[in-house]
């Protein structure tokens, strides 16, 4: 399969990707590497992990990081309580203590996490780690020794390794530099806001019921709100909301009534001193513009 | 095709060139390793190698690890493959080491400046040099300096880079004081025995649910406040950068400017972009590099700012000479309004040290029973060793 299949089936899928990804995306999969992307938020990383897993026919898994994520939250934990019960019912059988430690230690016992559920699946899954910069630079360390092994080692049991090879998709926002290692280990591609046409294309793949007339007004008017000094610069989601927004209102033109543009505003700006700065005026100048 | 750069009839074939555009890249500062080179063989075995544009997506995947690579690869994917709009010459990729006499000379240089980024972090560090610039404007002036002066001349970007990295860790000595006493928490790093026991009555003496309890933080606030009056413009780079760089760590901080006033710069500083940043903070300081009224302005931070931001958990930061054109008795007052607040008070003083200075600076004589510290700090390098002593707090 060459790279502009790939392109083509996740255009199917509502997912418009530039070469870049594309390209960097074919080589994952052919070369067997973890992805990690980065861009701003609102560019459609982690929807790449799901329109993956859909071109491929398999499932995603995923795993949010934050801020104290440990391995018991994102590789297994010992389900302690059914242990316990099952200590107790051995207990009353009289079952000897090294064959109960044999069975609580077992596999049934085990509550597999999404690192260990990927690695063990029949087909190849898409394993989306998401947000990989908000995680601590340990669980991070444990990930390299995952991501270069595909085994998982659990002191009673042994090492498991992996069945198949998941798709390791990475994303991360930036709010902390990840080590040259994970970036060494993975390909890399950096996402960035779309240019006019593909975000055109991205917005007629999703909303195919929008004029063409006014989604290049909706288009041109993004573009252009995205060059002024915002604290949240709006992503392709809030594109989507924004068209999805005037279409709901009625809105042909963007240019027509001032006071819906302004109120349709708050599908793209996130934060108040946004919408403090971005006035009926500063609207009215951009949507000209973009007419 | 005579875009295309002509290898010499030497050339070994195609790995060696791979090989040889590695290594071109290692040169101009990215970080590749062998791995890298065999990876970007199967590469583009799985695409048209022959296609420069495809290569170059599918080698820009490969050989990039973070956003500044993937701005500086298309130029150096140009300069070694498609001839790099110069007259062709022919390379021969035989060894590593060949690439350094086909690069672009600026190109280069912008590897060297990538590479020297961590070097500038002693601005003023000569002491020599300071002195003899100090030396003119150690007396404090009670004139305002009109003339505004940009603190972008000052200070740079790369300066700041070094200062957040003293910040955080100056930071995070003063901030992370964990409690001693332990509190049920979701998530700990002990068993919460008393709740255990208490919680194991509901299931017959069986322990079943397993409480946690950890420590939890006592987090401390900085509220650091720079003097930029004459006096202290030799060391201005130094602080400011340093108090750009505590803002850009710590989203708790906060930070103040004086020469005649008070300026709160927390917000200015907050700006992503570094040097918008200071460029807002040069609007705010006009009159930088003016006269010194330190007893007036920390009394004015004392009665403003200080009862929204300052409380028992706070350490304030002066970074100021003690010479003061108010009367001592002034400053005196003014800490002890401040310290009634229950906060704790650090002095660093760049000329503290010198020999003649104990009896010219009568207004660091009166502040000095108010500090909990008093040091001598002038290069980032001081900042960064009061790391241990700032922990002791």
């Amino acid at each position: 399969m060459a790279w502009t299949d790939l392109q083509s089936d996740m255009a199917t899928q509502g997912y418009v990707a530039s070469d870049d990804l594309a390209v960097a995306l074919h080589l994952a999969l052919t070369l067997g590497r973890p992805m990690l992307l980065e861009g701003a938020a609102g560019v459609g990383k982690t929807e790449v992990a799901r329109v993956l897993a859909a071109v491929q026919d398999t499932r995603l898994l995923r795993l949010q990081c934050y801020e104290g994520l440990d391995a018991a939250q994102a590789i297994y934990e010992w389900n302690y309580q059914r242990q316990l019960l099952s200590i107790r019912a051995a207990a009353e059988h009289g079952e000897t203590g090294s064959s109960v430690e044999a069975r609580i230690f077992s596999e049934d016992f085990l509550l597999e996490r999404p690192l260990l559920a990927a690695i063990r699946q029949e087909k190849p899954p898409v394993l989306l780690i998401d947000e990989i910069d908000r995680a601590d630079e340990e669980f991070e360390a444990y990930l390299l020794e995952i991501l270069a092994d595909y085994q998982i080692t659990i002191p009673e049991l042994g090492t498991i390794k992996a069945v198949t090879q998941p798709i390791v998709v990475l994303t991360s926002n930036g709010t902390r530099d990840l080590s040259d290692a994970l970036r060494r280990r993975c390909l890399y591609t950096y996402v960035d806001y779309p240019d006019r046409p593909t975000e055109l294309a991205i917005l007629a793949a999703r909303c195919p019921e929008i004029e063409m007339e006014l989604a290049a007004q909706v288009i041109g008017f993004v573009q252009n709100i995205r060059k002024e000094e915002l604290e949240k610069t709006p992503g392709i989601a809030e594109t989507l909301d924004f068209a999805a927004a005037l279409m709901g209102l009625g809105v042909a033109d963007l240019t027509a009534d001032p006071a819906v543009l302004q109120a349709s505003l708050t599908t793209l700006l996130k934060t108040q001193s946004d919408q403090a700065n971005i006035t009926t005026e500063v609207a009215q100048r951009i949507a000209g513009r973009a007419a | 095709m005579s875009r295309v750069t002509r290898f010499s009839a030497r050339d070994p074939g195609p790995a060696a060139r791979i090989s040889g555009f590695l290594a071109h890249l290692r040169e101009n500062g990215l970080r590749l390793g062998v791995a890298e080179t065999d990876l970007a063989l199967s590469a583009l075995c799985q695409i048209k190698a022959t296609r420069p544009e495809q290569s170059r997506l599918a080698l820009r995947a490969i050989c990039t690890g973070c956003k500044e690579d993937v701005d500086r690869f298309d130029a150096l994917f140009d300069s070694f493959w498609l001839n790099g709009g110069r007259v062709k010459r022919k390379i021969a990729p035989t060894s590593g080491i060949s690439a350094k006499n086909h690069v672009h000379s600026s190109r280069s240089a912008q590897g060297e400046a990538r590479s020297g980024g961590g070097e500038a972090t002693s601005p003023d560090a000569g002491s020599g040099r300071s002195e003899a610039g100090g030396q003119g404007k150690l007396i404090a002036t009670e004139v305002t300096n009109l003339m505004k002066k940009d603190l972008r001349d000052l200070v740079q970007p790369a300066d700041i880079k070094a200062a957040e990295q003293v910040a955080r860790r100056l930071g995070a000595a003063l901030r992370d004081r964990r409690s001693r006493r332990r509190r049920a928490a979701r998530k700990g790093d002990r068993l919460h025995f008393r709740k255990v026991i208490r919680q194991s009555l509901a299931s017959g003496g069986e322990p079943f649910q397993l409480p946690l309890k950890h420590r939890p933080d006592r987090s401390r606030k900085i509220a650091a406040i720079c003097d930029v009056s004459g006096s202290m413009s030799v060391y201005a780079q130094v602080f400011l950068a340093f108090l750009a760089g505590l803002m850009r760590a710590d989203p708790t901080a906060d930070a103040y400017l004086f020469h005649t006033r008070l300026v709160r710069i927390t917000d200015a500083l907050r700006d992503k972009d570094a040097l918008r940043a200071l460029a807002r903070m040069s609007l705010m300081a006009d009159g930088f590099a003016g006269g010194s009224k330190i007893g007036g302005s920390l009394g004015q931070f004392a009665d403003s700012y200080a009862k929204r931001f300052v409380d028992g958990r706070t350490v304030v930061l002066i970074l100021s000479d003690g010479y003061d054109t108010d009367a001592p008795e002034v400053l005196s007052a003014a800490l002890a309004r401040l310290k009634k607040r229950g906060c704790k008070v650090i002095w660093l003083n760049p000329l503290k040290g010198w020999q003649e200075y104990e009896a010219t600076a009568r207004g660091m004589a009166a502040a000095l029973p108010h500090l909990d510290l008093f040091k001598a700090a002038n290069t980032l390098d001081d900042l960064a060793a009061l790391e241990p002593e700032l922990v002791r707090i």
